[in-house]
C-alpha cells in the first residue's frame, strides 16, 4: 500500500517477526467500539496496522444482510486476521471459539488467546488460559496469547509453544497505561517470542513507553476507537510505536542526578 | 424437524443439508463457519450433512472485535 513511504522509514529493516513472518508495523490494533464500518477502515488504515483482531459471534439471521461486513471494508488478502477469543471465561469456550475462526478463515491458524477471570477487572483466568493454550498447540494453532504482567507466568507460555506472549499493561479498556513497567521489562528480558503489550495503553505516550521498555509490539483497541477523534489517535499511535522503536533501538541516555552541560566548556572567552 | 439455529428452536423441513439450511437463511453470500452438537461441519461437506431433529447448530462470522 504504502511501500514508497515506507522505504524511507528507519525501521523498515527491523520488522516485527511473528511465527516466521515479517511485519513492518508494530502496531496491531482491535476492530471493535467504532462508530461504524467506514470509521474501522479509516482508523485502521491511519493506523498502519497490518494486524487486525476479529471477534467470533453468531451471524445475525434475518437482519442486517445488506450492512458492509467486516469482511469487505479490511480485506483479508491485504490484513492479517487475528481471530480472537474475547468473551471467554473458560478454556472450552476459547478452544471451541478458535476451531470455529479457523474453520471460518480458510484454515489460518494464527489466534490471539484470551480466557478472563471476571468481568469486573477482565483480567485473564490464567488456570485456563494455560489449559487452553497447550491444547491449541497441541492442535497446531500458532498462540498468541493474553496475560497477566506475572514474568513466571509468560514465561511458562513461551515454553509451551505459544508463538507470543502478551501481557497487559493496565486492565483491558482502562486506559491507565504501563503500571508496572519493571514486571514489563523483565518478561521482555526472559523472552525468546515477541512480547507485545495488550490492553491498558490510553495514549500515544503509553504505547511509546511500551515500545521503549522493549516490547516487540502493542495491541489496542479501545485507546483508538474510544478517542474523541478514532482516525487523528490512529495515526498519533502509529507515530508513537515507531518512535517508541527508534528510542528503545537508539538507546536513553542514563539518568543522572546533576546537570551536565551540552555545550563545550572550552574556549570560552569570559 | 425443529433444529435449535444459534440458540433459537426452528421448524425445517425433514431431510435438510447444510448447504440448503444456508441458503434458506439467505446466507449463502456469507463468510462463515458452522458446528452442529459441538462438532465443525467443514464448508466442504456442507452438501452431504444432513441434519437430525433437535440438532443444535450454530453458524458464525467475524465481527469488529478488540479485547
Amino acid at each position: 500500500m504504502s511501500t514508497v513511504m515506507k522505504s524511507t522509514n528507519p525501521t523498515t529493516s527491523d520488522p516485527l517477526m511473528i511465527d516466521g513472518v515479517a511485519y513492518q508495523s508494530r502496531l496491531l490494533v482491535g476492530t471493535g467500539k467504532y462508530r461504524d464500518m467506514e470509521e474501522t477502515r479509516l482508523a485502521v488504515e491511519a493506523s498502519g496496522a497490518e494486524i487486525v483482531t476479529v471477534a467470533i459471534r453468531r451471524t445475525n439471521i434475518g437482519q442486517n444482510k445488506d450492512e458492509p461486513s467486516l469482511l469487505d471494508v479490511l480485506p483479508p488478502d491485504r490484513y492479517t486476521y487475528l481471530p480472537n477469543t474475547a468473551g471467554c471465561y473458560s478454556a472450552e469456550d476459547a478452544v471451541r471459539t478458535c476451531r470455529l475462526a479457523r474453520e471460518l478463515l480458510d484454515g489460518h491458524s494464527l489466534v490471539k488467546l484470551e480466557v478472563l477471570g471476571d468481568e469486573k477487572t477482565l483480567f485473564p483466568d490464567i488456570v485456563q488460559t494455560l489449559a487452553a493454550a497447550e491444547t491449541l498447540v497441541k492442535d497446531s494453532f500458532r498462540v498468541m496469547v493474553y496475560t497477566n504482567d506475572d514474568p513466571i507466568i509468560a514465561r511458562r507460555l513461551e515454553d509451551m509453544g505459544c508463538v507470543a506472549v502478551m501481557p497487559l499493561a493496565a486492565p483491558i479498556g482502562s486506559g491507565l497505561g504501563i503500571r508496572n513497567p519493571y514486571n514489563i521489562v523483565t518478561i521482555v528480558e526472559n523472552a525468546g517470542v515477541p512480547i507485545l503489550v495488550d490492553a491498558g495503553v490510553g495514549c500515544a505516550s503509553d504505547a511509546a513507553i511500551a515500545m521503549e521498555l522493549g516490547c516487540d509490539g502493542v495491541l489496542m483497541n479501545t485507546a483508538i476507537a474510544g478517542a474523541r477523534e478514532p482516525v487523528l489517535m490512529a495515526s498519533a499511535m502509529k507515530k508513537a510505536i515507531e518512535a517508541g522503536r527508534e528510542s528503545y533501538l537508539a538507546g536513553r541516555i542514563p539518568r543522572k542526578r546533576f546537570a551536565s552541560a551540552s555545550s563545550p566548556l572550552d574556549g570560552m572567552f569570559f | 424437524m425443529e433444529l435449535v439455529i444459534n440458540g433459537k428452536p426452528e421448524q425445517l423441513p425433514d431431510g435438510l443439508n447444510a448447504a440448503r439450511l444456508i441458503e434458506h437463511l439467505g446466507l449463502q453470500n456469507e463468510r462463515l463457519a458452522m458446528e452442529v452438537n459441538r462438532e465443525i461441519v467443514p464448508r466442504s461437506r456442507f452438501d452431504s450433512h444432513y441434519f437430525s431433529p433437535g440438532d443444535e447448530i450454530e453458524i458464525v462470522r467475524a465481527i469488529g472485535g478488540g479485547s
